[in-house]
């Protein structure tokens, strides 16, 4: 299965695979971006009246023509779709749905009355003829080339050289429309400009991979890029990154199975896609609850800081010492409730004497309090510049405590040189500077 | 012709079964879909269609050809793993509905193109059952499908009609409805998922593309037509409803393509063309938001414009003493605002007929009523003017054209109080004072 052991035609096939993976990706990332993957889709399913009305008109099933019409027919898509929006204050993907809907039904009945005459299977213009692209060559300095080939590189060319000369532009365009026209950017030409090119890559691509999966190639590639940075540039590189290999492995598997080669390259974009959604170190589903269940840790170790902070202050000489069953009782048991005392345990915030009972260790003692001088001093400030009444402190000075940094912490000690907060209880002074830094 | 005799008295059976099957299916899709275009889930339904077709073929893997029910189990179940996936995504990453629904579309349908080919590799592999769920043949449907799809009409009626208040309340504000405890995840999906339900039904009458025309476009006409959901959403179903009777009626009447063995013309296509003819309809004509309606209202705003750009020339031009007798050759007007010689015309016959102008031997001047409406006109023009220039701090040579947008906007009641609360803080005395402009007027000997 290793690409030595293709022979020509099978080689041909996989590169024509692998360029216009790619060449469907690069103006998708912009369509993934600005919102308007359906636009994609729209125009693949639009384009089959294109087909039909030029063969009835031109007789013949020149690939040209079959381009041309399809052109056209993807850019009237575009345009009646801005039209009804705009003019007929339809939601966008409403009048896309309506508009792509209606042009192919016009050219199924267009297909179905000319396929007498000509063998236009409207199958394969859903799902393309990749297979057999190595059956129709032409020569290009004296090789046997695929048309196919000849047509998507020119094709790759174009979509790569359009991106750089207009790069800025795109870039502008694609995050903050209004101010590009306010710096005089053509953003609505911009904006036609990138459907011109998205209806070519789906005419040129349609032959191919067929109308509808080349939907897939347009959107999956670049929203994969999307959840693994945040930079234009490298969404691109990586987009395209992405196309070839979903274009390598899904020929080759699609060989080794012996079945589709383009509904295989949608598969393995799709199985590309959900790979990153749940596994993106930044964006990802699994990262995201990881982050989450670090931070929910963290809280819920200064929760319990807190607490026992709380209750030795309130009864200091009878001072019966907490143990983990009530620890557990005020702040909710749980396995998260566990593993943040255990936590504490080991870092030595906490100690456990005699009994269970649990105890501030110094280094404990002065995290806790900076976290409740924290929390009152958060009571304060909303009290005094918001006017919120005392019974509307608590709460959320419980959620603000926990994300009070050191240097928020002293700007607000400057602003409330008080003592006690809202409910007269004591405000603790700062932590010295020579305190073990321990956080929480 | 006696086709179409035919056709109208229901004599023929299989006939009768398509048209009740593709009213029914109308029906429901007008009325769910009305739901998806004001939930920006309009291409939910292409989605679902497109996801479908692998839960087809896995179906045939598994229980072979014989049963249609084992197609549309299968259909549905990726259909409404699908809408779960796009809801997924929409949820937990940074991907867009649209982006998610086209993932979903391309990749499911590219894994059912992948095991449509296993099933053609395979001895006896009989695909014509799959391809008709690409395309859609409701010539062929029997009794049982038309029975299906009015079950599912009836449940979705029945859905609607007791969800109504709580689908309401999700089109318009969700965060509210969720803020007021209702279980707006779970509403969501019920919607979606009888999307995809009324989706799988309808595939193999119309195909895949076409579910989209049926499930979007009633809902989108009957918008036209209305503002209120109760409305919309009985209009959708009615145009749906229409859009199969018509459809299924032209494909079966109408001349079939030459050479063909079969007559009429294919089914879906007609139908999805029906709805299309609708939806136009609905677009020009519609009485409060169609293109026809929108066009009059401007010409009118125009029209009204003018007349009340003609009146103000004729006042300041007397302002500026430039029509001593009290009259102007026409010429003279249109230079004052590089009037077109038509719409000067048309508005000096309006105002001749409502007896503002006198016009004669080529001159024009104001009458008694048309002295007091100019009177009022240029009064209003010249408070927002003062107006502007005190309390927004525009710059006396910039008013002219802002003050010309408010007087002409603004409706007349509006106009009228704030008027009489300029006057009265400004100039305290009689209605009629109209005070000095307070910029050149843009008319010889125009200055201030």
């Amino acid at each position: 299965m290793i690409p030595g052991a293709l022979d020509a035609g099978e080689l041909w096939v996989m590169a024509t695979a692998v360029v216009c993976a790619v060449a469907c990706a690069l103006p998708g990332c912009y369509l993934v971006l600005r919102r308007m993957s359906l636009l994609g889709d729209a125009i693949s399913h639009a384009v089959l009246p294109g087909l039909a009305v030029a063969f009835v008109l031109t007789g013949t099933r020149e690939v040209i023509w079959m381009l041309v019409g399809a052109l056209g027919a993807g850019l009237l898509t575009s345009l009646l779709t801005t039209a009804l929006h705009r003019w007929g204050r339809v939601p966008e993907d409403a009048a896309m749905g309506v508009v792509f809907s209606l042009f192919f039904a016009v050219g199924v009945i267009i297909v179905n009355a000319v396929a007498r005459q000509v063998d236009l299977d409207p199958r394969c213009v859903l799902y393309g003829l990749i297979e057999f692209v190595s059956l129709d060559t032409v020569s290009v300095a004296g090789i046997q080339v695929p048309r196919s080939f000849v047509w998507l590189a020119i094709l790759l060319g174009a979509n790569v050289l359009c991106i750089v000369v207009f790069y800025k532009e795109l870039k502008l365009v694609s995050f903050d429309p209004a101010l590009a026209t306010a710096m005089g950017f053509s953003a609505a030409g911009v904006h036609y400009g990138l459907m011109t090119q998205v209806a070519a890559t789906t005419v040129v691509s349609f032959e191919s991979v067929g109308s509808i999966l080349v939907v897939a190639m347009l959107i999956a590639p670049g929203a994969t890029a999307h959840l693994l940075t945040d930079r234009l540039g490298r969404m691109l590189g990586l987009a395209a990154l992405l196309a070839a290999s979903a274009g390598v492995i899904g020929y080759l598997l699609a060989l080794r199975w012996n079945t589709s080669v383009a509904g295989m390259m949608a598969v393995v974009s799709g199985v590309e896609f959900a790979a990153a959604v749940l596994l993106a170190p930044r964006y990802g589903f699994l990262s995201k609850m990881l982050h989450q269940a670090v931070l929910a840790a963290r809280i819920r170790r200064q929760d319990i800081l807190g607490m026992l902070y709380r209750w030795h202050e309130r009864s200091t000489r009878d001072a019966r010492p907490l143990g983990y069953a009530e620890v557990r009782a005020a702040i909710g048991g749980s396995w998260l409730t566990r593993l943040a005392l255990a936590s504490l345990l080991r870092r030595g915030l906490v100690v456990r004497h005699g009994g269970g009972a649990l105890m501030l260790s110094p280094a404990g003692r002065a995290a806790a309090q900076s976290l409740v001088r924290s929390h009152r001093l958060w009571e304060s400030y909303l009290a005094r510049h918001l006017g919120l009444p005392p019974d509307h402190l608590h709460e959320a000075s419980e959620r603000m405590e926990h994300f009070i940094t050191p240097s928020l912490q002293a700007r607000l000690g400057e602003e409330l040189p008080i003592g006690a907060d809202p409910h007269g209880r004591p405000i603790p002074p700062p932590i010295e500077k020579g305190d073990s830094g321990a956080v929480a | 012709m006696s086709d179409l005799l035919r056709l109208l008295l229901l004599q023929d059976a299989n006939t009768r079964t398509v048209l009740i099957g593709a009213s029914l299916l109308g029906l429901a899709s007008g009325i769910i879909g009305s739901f998806a275009v004001l939930r920006r889930r309009a291409l939910v339904g292409d989605a679902v269609s497109h996801a479908a077709l692998p839960g087809i073929c896995l179906a045939y893997f598994v229980v072979g050809d014989k049963s249609f029910a084992a197609f549309l189990g299968g259909a549905l179940v990726f259909g409404l793993l699908g809408v779960l996936v796009i809801a997924f995504v929409r949820r937990h990453t940074r991907i867009k509905e649209d982006a998610a629904i086209g993932i979903v579309l391309g990749s499911f349908f590219g894994l059912g193109i992948v095991l449509k080919r296993f099933i053609q590799n395979q001895p006896g592999g009989n695909r014509a059952g799959l391809d008709t769920f690409i395309f859609g043949k409701a010539a062929s449907m029997v009794t049982q499908d038309a029975a299906l799809i009015a079950a599912v009409a009836g449940l979705i009626i029945v859905a609607v009609a007791a969800l109504f208040k709580e689908l309401r309340l999700l089109c318009f504000d969700r965060e509210f409805a969720g803020s007021q405890g209702w279980p707006v995840l779970r509403l969501d999906l019920t919607l979606m998922g009888l999307i995809a339900v009324c989706t799988v039904v309808g595939l193999p009458a119309v195909g895949v593309v076409l579910m989209a025309a049926l499930l979007i476009t009633p809902g989108v006409a009957a918008r036209f037509w209305t503002d209120r959901l109760s409305t919309m959403v009985v209009l959708g179903g009615a145009f749906g409803l229409f859009s199969g009777l018509l459809g299924t009626a032209l494909s079966a009447v109408l001349p079939g393509p030459a050479n063909a063995l079969s007559r009429g013309q294919p089914t879906g296509p007609m139908i999805a063309l029906s709805a299309g003819a609708v939806f136009l309809i609905s677009l020009l004509a519609a009485p409060r938001r169609g293109v026809v309606a929108e066009l009059q209202r401007r010409r009118r705003l125009r029209a009204r414009i003018a007349l009340q750009n003609l009146l103000r020339d004729l006042h300041e031009s007397s302002e500026t003493g430039h029509a001593p007798t009290g009259s102007l050759p026409v010429g003279a007007i249109r230079a004052f605002r590089s009037w077109s010689e038509t719409a000067l015309d048309r508005a000096i016959r309006r105002a001749s007929a409502r007896g503002l102008v006198r016009y004669s031997l080529d001159r024009l001047e104001l009458s008694e009523a048309g002295r007091a409406e100019a009177a009022r006109i240029v009064r209003a023009h010249r408070l927002w003017e003062l107006y502007l220039i005190d309390q927004a701090g525009i710059a006396p040579d910039h008013v002219d054209r802002d003050a010309d947008e408010i007087e002409h906007y603004l409706p007349r009641d509006v106009l009228e109080r704030l008027e009489a609360r300029l006057t009265s803080e400004r100039h305290g005395s009689a209605p009629e004072f109209v005070p000095a402009s307070p910029h050149p007027l843009a008319m010889p000997g125009g200055k201030a």
